[in-house]
């Protein structure tokens, strides 16, 4: 059931033709709105053909555009990795029977949640110069890849964990049956299912761990962000060059969207997909996606994309979530 | 542990605290109103609403907030010159409650559609059989089901909202990041205490949201 037909009758006649009237003078609205924007901006000389000139030619790239992405991807795989392993142990933890495990936990994943990831960098920045000897070149990059391996190593385990909570109840059952001790179970049936089953969301979360590296701007780590700036301003194309960057943006996150629709295509042709918890991904640095589903009202419909009307690809596997 | 007062005094932490909550105020008012007109553009049978609505919603979750916050400071302030304020702070603290709206209006409108995805069917075909037309059945029936739906993922944007207003730092809104990079600079034998003055200040800030949203969303849920 797709939410948008739920709404209104299938149209006769008369209905057709106001759709299509308002349709199409809604689109010549909206085509005059951006139509005046531009002619702003072009009278104004901000995207005549001199300012677009630089974005052809090989200096633009090679000085700027490229290590600004490389510099970007660069912060973003370390971050995933990282916050990968330590989301792991911390979901361990904190399904653990050990009460101080749990706790401790528990409490980093809550911590980590709430305090906001360019706080985090700018204090890993300091933290880092002061008691680390991480050369001076490298600290924005560490105090970038810190920041966001705290904050989405928190909300991964509260994944991994949520992944863990879908599974049938047999599973675990069954693993108790054998002989396992409750850890064990975890350890060798419940965690690798959830997390072949929650692979794609784990995936979307690097979306946010993208959007979140421009956060470096703020302490001056030399990615997309900053370096379409020092492009802005060595071609005086500033705007353009804030476009070049969001384009950018948006098609690498794009890209990692498609790739998590296929993973999680995959899975379930397999059968192996839990039906999805939810995750998708929330502003940046959103809190707690998942939390959504936990608590949400009772089923979320399976299929939130308006039958097939427009488009909705590129927001995330966790449709209609956060 | 003496430093905490002098700390708070000397670097504006409650100042900076305030203007968190007063773009959160104003952004998470604007985020809501653009979000459901992006929801109904996104519901509504015209078919050109529904592209458009579809592209922003994915356009702006895939863009980072810093930089739309420096668009809206670079392009449409220093590039276009557009005004908000009389003076440059308060020009800049609008610019940035406008930022974070159109921002957050995105994720609001994905909230409200998992809300309105609560919804059954026979809800709508009731609505359509006593003769509602589509915007009335759309304001009396959908919409208010939908709002109270949607409520723990509206309270997470909420929550997400908070912790962003921290970017606008980079506009130079003296929130509470500005504080802490000064305070840092000129105390950094207490950098600990810094730290841990800021991440508290933001637990106390989004713990109470996140239990009113639990609250809130118990209480006003459609018992089905």
């Amino acid at each position: 059931m797709s939410s948008a037909n739920v709404l209104f009758d299938a149209p006769g006649p008369r209905a057709r033709r106001i759709h299509l009237i308002s349709s199409v003078v809604g689109g010549l609205v909206i085509a005059a709105v951006l139509a005046w924007f531009l002619w702003t901006l072009w009278g104004l000389e901000q995207i005549t053909p001199r300012r677009w000139a630089p974005i052809f030619g090989s200096e633009a790239w090679i000085y700027y555009l490229l290590p600004g992405i490389r510099a970007t991807i660069l912060a973003a795989i370390f971050s995933i990795t990282i916050a990968f392993a330590i989301a792991l142990v911390a979901a361990m933890c904190r399904m653990s029977d050990n009460r101080v495990l749990r706790w401790a936990s528990t409490l980093f994943i809550e911590f980590f949640r709430a305090v906001p990831v360019l706080i985090m960098m700018i204090f890993a920045l300091a933290f880092v110069t002061a008691y680390t000897p991480v050369p001076v070149q490298q600290r924005p990059l560490v105090a970038v890849v810190i920041g966001l391996v705290l904050y989405n190593g928190a909300v991964m385990a509260e994944v991994i964990r949520n992944g863990v909570a879908s599974l049938p109840a047999g599973q675990r059952e069954a693993g108790l049956s054998i002989g396992l001790n409750p850890t064990q179970v975890r350890r060798m049936i419940l965690v690798p299912q959830a997390l072949t089953a929650m692979l794609p969301a784990l995936v979307s979360q690097m979306v946010v761990v993208l959007k979140d590296s421009a956060l470096g701007y703020f302490i001056l780590y030399p990615e997309l962000l900053i370096s379409a700036r020092q492009m802005g301003s060595r071609f005086g194309n500033t705007t353009v060059a804030f476009l070049i960057a969001a384009v950018l943006f948006i098609l690498i996150n794009y890209a990692v969207t498609v790739l998590a629709e296929r993973l999680e295509k995959r899975l379930r042709r397999s059968g192996r997909s839990i039906r999805a918890k939810d995750t998708g991904y929330g502003p940046s640095m959103d809190v707690t996606a998942m939390e959504a589903d936990l608590e949400g009202p009772q089923g979320r419909a399976q299929d939130l994309r308006p039958g097939g009307r427009g488009s909705t690809r590129g927001i995330g596997t966790g449709e209609g979530g956060l | 542990m003496q430093d905490i007062p002098e700390l708070i005094e000397r670097f504006d932490f409650i100042q900076g605290f305030g203007l968190v909550l007063w773009l959160t105020l104003w952004s998470a008012f604007w985020a809501l109103l653009l979000g459901t007109i992006l929801v109904i553009m996104r519901l509504v049978p015209i078919r050109t609403l529904n592209v458009v609505g579809s592209f922003l919603v994915a356009a702006l979750r895939n863009t980072p907030l810093t930089l739309i916050i420096l668009t809206s400071n670079i392009i449409l302030y220093v590039q276009l010159g557009l005004e908000l304020g009389p003076d440059s702070v308060t020009n800049n603290i609008r610019l940035a409650i406008l930022s974070l709206s159109v921002y957050h209006a995105a994720f609001v409108c994905e909230a409200l559609r998992s809300g309105v995805n609560t919804i059954p069917l026979g809800q709508a075909e009731a609505a359509r059989s006593i003769g509602l037309t589509f915007s009335q059945s759309l304001r009396h029936v959908i919409l208010p089901q939908a709002f109270r739906g949607a409520i723990t993922p509206l309270g997470n944007v909420l929550i997400a909202l908070t912790k962003n207003t921290t970017v606008a730092a980079v506009i130079g809104v003296g929130v509470v990041s500005l504080s802490m990079r000064r305070a840092i600079e000129f105390r950094p034998d207490v950098l600990f205490l810094i730290f841990l003055i800021v991440a508290v200040g933001f637990v106390l800030i989004t713990l109470p949201m996140g239990m009113l949203t639990s609250w809130a969303s118990q209480k006003y849920a459609v018992r089905r």
